[in-house]
């Protein structure tokens, strides 16, 4: 009897917290007919926010690869004093409330932060422009593409790097033919994360680029200024990007599947000769 | 034939490697696991950097050069195949391919990934890569460790046959002192970095340097006493047993005695004077290909199958284990 009683609590449970999570998201859906949903995405507002955030989290994301990956290479593959701590401090970002990277980015590289003279003097300025915004999102996305290529490259077998290099390929051929193929899996998840959440940034961006349209107002700062003005418009696009976020996470589970010779993921890389 | 020369000094965890041996031919470094035998061959190679000296070809140094300039073929342990490659862009990394895949009997596995492989075939890929790129030196890390009991046996006369055929000065590494002896021209036993004897496999059997190098080449290692009486020294064991040896020793000894040295009996007749007898039970019977490996009390002894079921050897019996004096070596401990 007791055993019944304490399944049915365990179910009961489970089945809250499932429907606490997917309801607001059926909700988004429910609420307006899909045409109507369709029909405001032609919105200027909607069509600006999502050039601008499509064009600075592709521009964010490349700055993410292509620092990212030879940093990441280091941190797994060299043992160094500090090397803890240093990890450490790449995660912080993601842990930190975005307002506080918010006004992280503003002292730093704002008009008056450490770096506003010398950016100045440069002709730089930062506020209220479409770098601000990459900025923020690099910022904060950053840390889960780090962390993912980190633990990615650390998996890698040293010794198959070691055999690479015995047979005469230098470090660069190395890393390009040996390590870079083996770890693409894993690479390419962390992008689909670090992606997704730079797509989803709000916080930062907000305090360090400001919403202005066609400019540095991104999808979620669209969200947020037009649910005060149309509620049916804001509806439009929290729709697009659960469609974005949804394919995304999919993408990122179809990714951890591979295994490093699977031919499906050969279009992806050129790997070998 | 080339020759490769060592002398180098490598700090690791527990003591300090010290490695000076000339490799002419093929040499294995025999020893037990973290004798720092594997971390020789990655100097070799040039993957770890050696805190004094260093190696040469022909008299010509190779400190300073990165692995991939020093021309070795390195077997690893696991073998280390590329796995995102197959067989052939696995060999085609290091070289021009050639009819290496042929002469390892790996075509028709040209575009088998190596999961799909068995130990023995993954084995030769690795060698085929190996000397794809040429090599002047070969390094083998423990080549057979990684292959089951059957296989084992047919890889390693294969591998002796092409080790003859490339001539190249060659070290392996090895824990399995039969290995050692069936592919090296020279043995080096090494323990907790420092080489206690180089020889022929044939003179480190004949004469171990010591108790340690004696029991590695399968020897049995017997503690005892011993003081000089006439001719021959008398050993008492710590099980109180009396053994002759023709070598000169006082005080604490191992007695090393060979399990192909001792002949079995079921009975003994007293007054064999050039013989040592220990009486003992029968504690294994252990078969090792067409021989049998017998333990007699604290003595092992190998003979053939037939005379273990003629005297129907078994567990549990008693039986004398019989060898001579003069195949007695005694070793300082």
């Amino acid at each position: 009897m007791r055993r019944t009683l304490a399944g049915a609590l365990v179910f009961a449970a489970t089945a809250v917290a499932l429907a606490f999570l997917l309801f607001p998201i059926v909700a988004i859906f429910a609420r307006v007919p899909p045409g109507r949903l369709v029909a405001q995405l032609s919105n200027p507002v909607v069509a600006d926010a999502l050039v601008v955030s499509l064009k600075t989290s592709a521009i964010a994301q490349a700055l993410v690869l292509a620092l990212g990956t030879p940093a990441a290479f280091v941190l797994a593959t060299r043992r160094f004093p500090g090397r803890p701590l240093v990890v450490t401090l790449t995660e912080l970002p993601l842990v930190l409330p975005p307002a506080v990277a918010g006004i992280g980015l503003i002292a730093a590289f704002g008009r008056f932060g450490l770096l506003g003279g010398t950016l100045s003097t440069l002709g730089i300025r930062l506020g209220l422009t479409q770098a601000a915004v990459v900025l923020a999102v690099a910022f904060v996305s950053s840390p889960l593409y780090l962390r993912q290529a980190i633990a990615t490259f650390e998996t890698v077998d040293p010794d198959v790097v070691a055999a690479a290099r015995t047979l005469g390929a230098g470090p660069a051929r190395t890393f390009f033919r040996v390590v870079l193929p083996l770890a693409r899996g894993g690479l390419a998840a962390g992008a689909a994360l670090s992606f997704a959440r730079g797509l989803g940034e709000f916080g930062a961006t907000i305090m360090f680029a400001g919403s202005l349209q066609g400019v540095t107002q991104t999808l979620p700062l669209a969200i947020y200024t037009e649910f005060a003005v149309d509620f049916d418009v804001t509806l439009a696009m929290s729709a697009l990007l659960v469609v974005v976020s949804a394919a995304l996470l999919v993408a990122l589970k179809v990714t951890l599947q591979w295994q490093p010779s699977r031919p499906t993921s050969r279009f992806l890389f050129a790997t070998s000769s | 034939m080339a020759a490769l020369a060592t002398d180098f000094t490598l700090p690791l965890r527990d003591f300090e490697l010290e490695l000076a041996l000339p490799v002419e031919g093929v040499v294995a470094l025999v020893g037990p696991s973290g004798a720092g035998k594997s971390s020789a061959l990655r100097v070799v190679a040039g993957l770890l950097e050696p805190a004094r000296g260093g190696v040469s070809l022909d008299g010509c140094p190779w400190n300073g050069l990165p692995p991939e300039r020093r021309r070795v073929g390195f077997v690893f342990q696991d073998y280390a195949l590329f796995p995102h490659l197959s067989v052939r862009g696995n060999v085609a990394f290091a070289g021009p391919v050639g009819d290496l895949l042929e002469r390892f009997s790996i075509g028709h596995l040209a575009d088998a990934h190596p999961r799909e492989l068995s130990g023995g075939e993954r084995q030769r890929v690795a060698l085929a890569r190996a000397l794809a790129r040429g090599p002047e030196v070969l390094l083998l890390d423990e080549p057979l460790a990684a292959l089951d009991a059957h296989t084992k046996a047919e890889v390693r006369g294969e591998l002796r046959e092409l080790l003859r055929e490339l001539a190249l000065p060659t070290l392996l590494v090895t824990h399995d002192y039969e290995d050692a002896a069936a592919l090296a021209d020279e043995v080096g036993v090494l323990v907790d970095g420092k080489l206690r004897q180089v020889a022929t496999p044939a003179e480190l059997v004949a004469r171990p340097a010591d108790a340690f190098v004696a029991s590695f080449t399968g020897a049995n290692l017997l503690r005892g006493r011993a003081t000089r009486s006439g001719e021959l020294t008398e050993v008492v064991l710590e099980g109180g047993e009396r053994l002759f040896s023709t070598d000169a020793a006082e005080g604490e000894v191992g007695v090393v005695v060979y399990p192909w040295d001792v002949s079995l009996a079921r009975s003994h007749a007293e007054g064999e004077s050039p013989l040592n007898v220990v009486r003992g039970e029968v504690g294994s019977v252990f078969a090792v290909g067409n021989r049998v490996r017998v333990k007699v009390g604290p003595v092992t002894a190998e003979v053939t199958s037939s005379s273990a079921e003629r005297l129907e050897l078994a567990r549990g019996g008693v039986a004398y284990a019989t060898f001579k004096a003069t195949g007695t070596r005694l070793v300082p401990l």
